[in-house]
C-alpha cells in the first residue's frame, strides 16, 4: 500500500517540478510549486502512517501553513507585475540581473 | 673625583625649588591655553614667571651659601616617575644652581628685551608662551637628579628651539632651518638615548647618585661607549663637529631667541652633560679624550666660519660654536677644566647673550637687515648699543682683565697643562676669535656708512638697553670674580670634585702673552682690511679658504652626499619594491578575483526557470551525494 501513495507521490512531484522548468505562465509556474508541495504533504503523511507516529502529520500541518503564507506573497506579487506590464509570463520579468 | 654625599629631604627655598620649573611652565600653559584673551598682558606674564623663577633660584643658591660644603648637595623627591625604575627628583648642588641662575637671570633679561623686540609683532604672545616653555625645560635639563628627568629637559628644549627658530613660520627659510634643527639634534637625542639605555643595563639605576658611585667599576669597553653615546648626544644640542650643521641656519629664529638659546642657554646643555657626567668620562679616559678632540676640531671651524660670515648673525653663531669648543675642551680636561668650563659658559652667556642682543637692536634699528656690508658707523647713532657690543666684544676676544680673559685663558692654561698640543690650537683658536670679532665690530660700528637709502638708524627704547647695560657690567666683573682665586673652582667642588692642587693665575706665562699678541694681530688685521678700508657693498669672490669658510667648511655638501643622497637612494628603491612587487600581488589578486566575478555574474541572467533548473540540479546532486552516502 505504502509504495502506490509513494509513487503517487513521485509523480505528482515530477509533474510539479517540470511544470515550473518548462511553463511561462507565472500563475501556472506557481500552481506546480503547490503541487510539489503537496507531493511532500502526501509522502509525509504517508510516512507517518506507516510507522504509526504523528510526526509526519505535524510536518504536514507546517508545509500547509507555509504554502497558505506563500500563496499569499506570491499572488500579490503576481498580480502587481500583471498590473504593471500587462503579462503574467515569468521570462518578461527578468530586470534583476547582473 | 671626590664629591660631596647627597643629602634627602631639603627645606627652605631648595625645597620649594620644583617651582623653578612649575613657574615658567605655568606660564606657557596659561599663555596657549588661554589664547587671544591673553594677547593684552601675555608678554608681562611671561617676564612675571620668569623672574619668579629666578627669585627662586636666589633664594636657593643664598640657603646653599649658609651651608657647609658636605651639605651642599641636596635631593628635593618629587614623585614616582616610573614605579621601580624611576624616581623624580630635583639634585640642587653647587652645579646645577650655577645653571639655575645662569638660565633665569639671564632668561630674565632677554624677556624683558623681548617686549620691546617684539612690540610690532602680532604674535608676540605666541613668543613668550614658547619662550616660558624653554625655561622651564631647561630647568628641568639642568636640574633633573636623574638622565631621565634630563632627557625630557634635552627633548623639552629641542621642542623650544624648534618653536622658536621657526617662529616666523611664513618664512620657508625659518620653516626649513627649523625642521633642519629638529633633524640634526635628533641625531644627537637618539645616541644619549642610547647611551641612557647603556647606563641603565649596566649600573641598574639612571639616578645622579647610584651611577656615580660605582661608575669607576663597570667595563672599561662599556664606559667608553656610554660616554661616547653622551657625548654623541652632547654634540647634537651643544652644535659641535660633526652636528653642527643646524646652528648657523638656527639664526632664522627672532634675536632673543639666537641670544637666549643659541648662544647663553641650551647650546651649553652638552657642556653640563659632559660635565655632569664627570664620573662616567673621567673611568673611560678614551671617551674623555675624544671630547677634547670634538672640543678643538670644534672651537677651530666655529672660529674660521666666524670669519666669513656677512650675517651678523651668523658671524655671531660661528663664535658660539667656537666658545663653546673650548667649553667642551675643559670639560674633557676633568677636574681641572670643569670650573673653566662652566666659568667660561657662565661668562659666555653674559657676553654672547649681550652681543646677540646689540645685534638685534642694530637689526632693530637697521629695518632687519642683518649684511654687515650694510652697517658701518653705526656708533654715533647708537651708543649704548655700540658701547655694550663693545663691551662683550672686548670680552670675548679675552682683552685683559674683562671676563673672556680669564675664563679664556684658564681653559688654555688648564690645556696646556693636560696635552700641549690641545693648548696651543686653543692659542690659535683664540687668535682667529681676535679677527673675527674685530670684523664683526668695525663693519658694524666703524668705517664709512653703507646704509640701504631708506635706512633711518636710531637708538632702541631703554626696554632693550637695560638688559644690555645689564648684561655688559657680567661681561666686564663676572670672569674676574669667578676666577680669582679660584672662587667658582672651590663652590663647584662638592658637585664636580676639584683637582689634587689648584691651579694659580699666571698672567704672564707664555701661552697667555702668546694668546694676547695674536689677539692683538688678529685684531689689527681686521682694522687694516674692515675698518680703516672701504668695505665693499657686495661680497667679493674671495680666495678658496674664504668660499670654505662661507660654505660652512662644507658641512651641508658633506652631510648632502654622506646621507642624504643615499638615503634618498633607499627611499627611491623601497618605492620601487613597494610599487613593483607588493603593489604588484595585491594588485594582481585583486584584478584575479575581478575578472573571475566579472564572468561569473553572467550566470545572474534574470530568468527564473533557469535558476529553478540550478536549484533542481542542486537537489539532486544533494539526493544523489546522500544515496552515496547510505550504500556505504
Amino acid at each position: 500500500m505504502t509504495t502506490h501513495y509513494l509513487v503517487l507521490s513521485v509523480l505528482l512531484f515530477t509533474i510539479g517540478a517540470v511544470g515550473v522548468l518548462i511553463r511561462r505562465n507565472a500563475i501556472v509556474a506557481f500552481m506546480c510549486v503547490e503541487l510539489m508541495l503537496n507531493a511532500c504533504n502526501l509522502a509525509f503523511v504517508t510516512f507517518a502512517r506507516q510507522h504509526g507516529n504523528l510526526d509526519g502529520q505535524i510536518i504536514a500541518f507546517f508545509v500547509m501553513v507555509v504554502a497558505a503564507a506563500e500563496v499569499v506573497v506570491g499572488l500579490a506579487i503576481i498580480v502587481t507585475i500583471f498590473r504593471t506590464r500587462r503579462s503574467a509570463s515569468i521570462d518578461d520579468a527578468n530586470l534583476l540581473k547582473y | 673625583m671626590e664629591t660631596a654625599e647627597i643629602i634627602q629631604g631639603a627645606g627652605g627655598a631648595i625645597g620649594a625649588s620644583w617651582l623653578m620649573i612649575a613657574l615658567p611652565l605655568l606660564g606657557a600653559a596659561i599663555l596657549l591655553l588661554g589664547g587671544r584673551r591673553t594677547n593684552g598682558w601675555g608678554h608681562l606674564l611671561g617676564v612675571a614667571m620668569s623672574l619668579g623663577a629666578f627669585v627662586v633660584a636666589v633664594l636657593s643658591f643664598v640657603q646653599m651659601l649658609g651651608l657647609d660644603d658636605s651639605r651642599r648637595r641636596q635631593a628635593v623627591e618629587l614623585f614616582d616617575f616610573i614605579p621601580g625604575m624611576v624616581k623624580m627628583g630635583l639634585l640642587i648642588d653647587p652645579l646645577s644652581i650655577s645653571f639655575a641662575l645662569l638660565i633665569t637671570g639671564v632668561g630674565s633679561l632677554i624677556h624683558i628685551y623681548s617686549i620691546g623686540y617684539m612690540s610690532h609683532d602680532p604674535d608676540r604672545r605666541r613668543f613668550f608662551a614658547y619662550l616660558n616653555l624653554f625655561v622651564a625645560a631647561m630647568l628641568l635639563l639642568v636640574l633633573a637628579d636623574n638622565y631621565v628627568g634630563l632627557y625630557i629637559g634635552w627633548e623639552g628644549v629641542g621642542l623650544a628651539s624648534y618653536l622658536l627658530i621657526g617662529f616666523w613660520q611664513h618664512k620657508p627659510s625659518a620653516a626649513t632651518a627649523a625642521k633642519k634643527a629638529f633633524i640634526v639634534n635628533r641625531v644627537g637625542d637618539f645616541g644619549l638615548a642610547i647611551g641612557i639605555f647603556t647606563i641603565w643595563t649596566t649600573f641598574g639605576s639612571v639616578a645622579y647618585g647610584p651611577v656615580f658611585e660605582v661608575a669607576g667599576e663597570a667595563d672599561q669597553g662599556v664606559l667608553t661607549a656610554i660616554g661616547l653615546l653622551l657625548l654623541l648626544g652632547a654634540c647634537g644640542k651643544s652644535a659641535q663637529l660633526p652636528l653642527q650643521s643646524w646652528l648657523l641656519d638656527a639664526m632664522e629664529g627672532p634675536t632673543p631667541v639666537s641670544a637666549l638659546i643659541h648662544a647663553a642657554t641650551m647650546v651649553t646643555a652638552g657642556v653640563y652633560l659632559v660635565v655632569r657626567s664627570g664620573a662616567i668620562f673621567e673611568a673611560a679616559s678614551t671617551a674623555q679624550f675624544v671630547v677634547t678632540i670634538v672640543g678643538v676640531a670644534t672651537l677651530l671651524a666655529g672660529a674660521i666660519i666666524g670669519c666669513a660670515k656677512d650675517d651678523i648673525k651668523k658671524a655671531l653663531a660661528g663664535s658660539t660654536m667656537s666658545q663653546i669648543g673650548y667649553m667642551m675642551l675643559a670639560a674633557g680636561l676633568g677636574p681641572v677644566g670643569y670650573a673653566f668650563a662652566i666659568a667660561h659658559l657662565i661668562t659666555h652667556g653674559f657676553f654672547k647673550a649681550n652681543m646677540f642682543l646689540g645685534a638685534g637692536s642694530v637689526m632693530h634699528a637697521m629695518n632687519d637687515e642683518v649684511d654687515m656690508r650694510k652697517y658701518g658707523g653705526l656708533f654715533s647713532v647708537m651708543k649704548v648699543t655700540a658701547i655694550t657690543f663693545g663691551i662683550g666684544y672686548l670680552a670675548i676676544i679675552g682683552f685683559p682683565l674683562l671676563s673672556g680673559y680669564f675664563t679664556k685663558d684658564g681653559i688654555i692654561e688648564s690645556a696646556m697643562h693636560v696635552n700641549p698640543v690641545l693648548g696651543w690650537l686653543a692659542v690659535a683658536g683664540a687668535g682667529i676669535t681676535g679677527f673675527y670679532m674685530s670684523r664683526v665690530m668695525f663693519m658694524t660700528f666703524f668705517g664709512k656708512r653703507r646704509w640701504a637709502p631708506d635706512a633711518h638708524p636710531h637708538e632702541s627704547p631703554a626696554v632693550m638697553t637695560i638688559p644690555l647695560v645689564i648684561l655688559s657690567i657680567g661681561s666686564v666683573f663676572l670672569g674676574a670674580y669667578l676666577i680669582l682665586g679660584n672662587r667658582l673652582m672651590l663652590f663647584l667642588a662638592p658637585a664636580v670634585g676639584r683637582p689634587a692642587d689648584l691651579p694659580g693665575f699666571h698672567p704672564f706665562s707664555a701661552p697667555g702673552l702668546t694668546t694676547l699678541a695674536l689677539v692683538a694681530v688678529g685684531a689689527a688685521i681686521a682694522w687694516a682690511k674692515y675698518g680703516r678700508a672701504e668695505v665693499p657693498q657686495v661680497a667679493p669672490r674671495g680666495s678658496f679658504l674664504t668660499t670654505f669658510a662661507r660654505r660652512d667648511l662644507y658641512g651641508d655638501a658633506l652631510n648632502e652626499s654622506l646621507f642624504m643622497r643615499p638615503g634618498q637612494w633607499l627611499t627611491r628603491i623601497a618605492v620601487f619594491f613597494d610599487n613593483r612587487a607588493v603593489d604588484g600581488l595585491v594588485n594582481g589578486l585583486a584584478a584575479g578575483i575581478g575578472g573571475t566575478s566579472g564572468r561569473m555574474r553572467r550566470l545572474q541572467n534574470g530568468f527564473v526557470r533557469s535558476y529553478a533548473l540550478s536549484i533542481l540540479f542542486g537537489a539532486a546532486m544533494v539526493v544523489g551525494a546522500l544515496l552515496y552516502v547510505g550504500t556505504l
